[in-house]
């Protein structure tokens, strides 16, 4: 039951994605795209994307989080950290170039896929080979001794 | 470049789709909706026994065009110009990265400002930041 819950939870964010025009790279880049603001090809819609997800998450978050524990789990599992460090500055910056390089950031990419694109299929090839990559190398002894935690994942 | 439709009601009624997504995950199964840690997760070192949940969400995100296409009849236009060069790339950098800061657009842009989280804020301007100036040097510096 939880597992078809979660795939119904996919299916929303995916059409959600769909819907506001996110899985269109070419979007996303004419947003990023401060530059073609003078010559108005800039397209603002990503903002209001943000606006509408960060409203409802708000909000629904407050709600949920009152409860007791989660539906299907036994407790919340929410980052604790608020330090400022230099991971939390290079990878975004990192990922931003990527971002800006195709207009796919994971989200649209894995839903570009089922629009049976072989463009998605290849960005998302690297991109997991990305995110392995990163992992083996936070966890290499040498890294680890300096950072904690190990994995970037556990926040 | 393309030209593409300035779409605020739209865009405003997609977001809000995907901030309910991020809601009903969390009061599913307490977990922050982050796309890229829900990626990597699905790949070793395995911490917890969750990668059956997170594969149907990922499954999900790929079957949600099939839905769309059997209820409008339609999918609207994707537009990809980036070469195979350019995908593999990006590709590495956008996996590489967003595991690096330990989220996305989704998990810092989305969930963590929703949480007032400094550090997802930091990560919000930064990406941001970096992905304006990739498509300022692409499209204006030569």
């Amino acid at each position: 039951m939880a597992i078809l819950i979660q795939f119904a939870i996919g299916l929303i964010f995916g059409v959600g994605l769909i819907v506001s025009g996110m899985s269109d790279p070419a979007k996303v880049l004419n947003f990023l795209d401060v530059g073609g603001i003078p010559a108005g090809t800039w397209d603002a819609s990503l903002a209001f994307v943000m606006a509408g997800a960060v409203a409802v998450t708000f909000i629904g978050f407050n709600r949920v989080l009152r409860r007791g524990r989660p539906f299907f789990a036994d407790r919340f599992y929410l980052p604790t950290r608020n330090d400022i460090d230099l991971r939390i500055v290079a990878g975004p910056a990192i990922f931003g170039i990527g971002w800006g390089l195709v207009g796919f950031c994971p989200g649209p990419a894995l839903t570009a896929i089922g629009f049976g694109s072989v463009s998605a299929v290849i960005f998302v090839a690297a991109m997991f080979a990305g995110m392995v990559l990163a992992r083996f190398v936070a966890h290499l002894p040498s890294l680890t001794r300096f950072v904690t935690p190990a994995d970037p994942l556990e926040t | 470049m393309i030209a593409t439709a300035f779409t605020p009601t739209a865009s405003l009624l997609g977001g809000a789709l995907i901030g309910l997504a991020a809601v009903l995950l969390m009061w599913a199964t307490g977990r922050i909706a982050g796309v890229s840690g829900i990626a990597a997760r699905l790949f070793p070192p395995y911490e917890d026994r969750e990668f059956a949940g997170r594969l149907a969400f990922v499954a999900g995100l790929v079957a949600a065009p099939v839905l769309v296409r059997l209820v409008t009849g339609g999918l609207p236009v994707q537009t990809i110009e980036a070469g195979t060069a350019v995908l593999i790339v990006g590709g590495l950098l956008t996996g590489f990265g967003s595991v690096w800061g330990s989220g996305c657009t989704s998990g810092h842009g989305v969930c963590g400002l929703s949480r007032l989280s400094v550090r997802s804020l930091v990560a919000t301007i930064t990406f941001m930041a970096a992905g304006m100036a990739t498509v300022f040097v692409m499209r204006h510096w030569s």
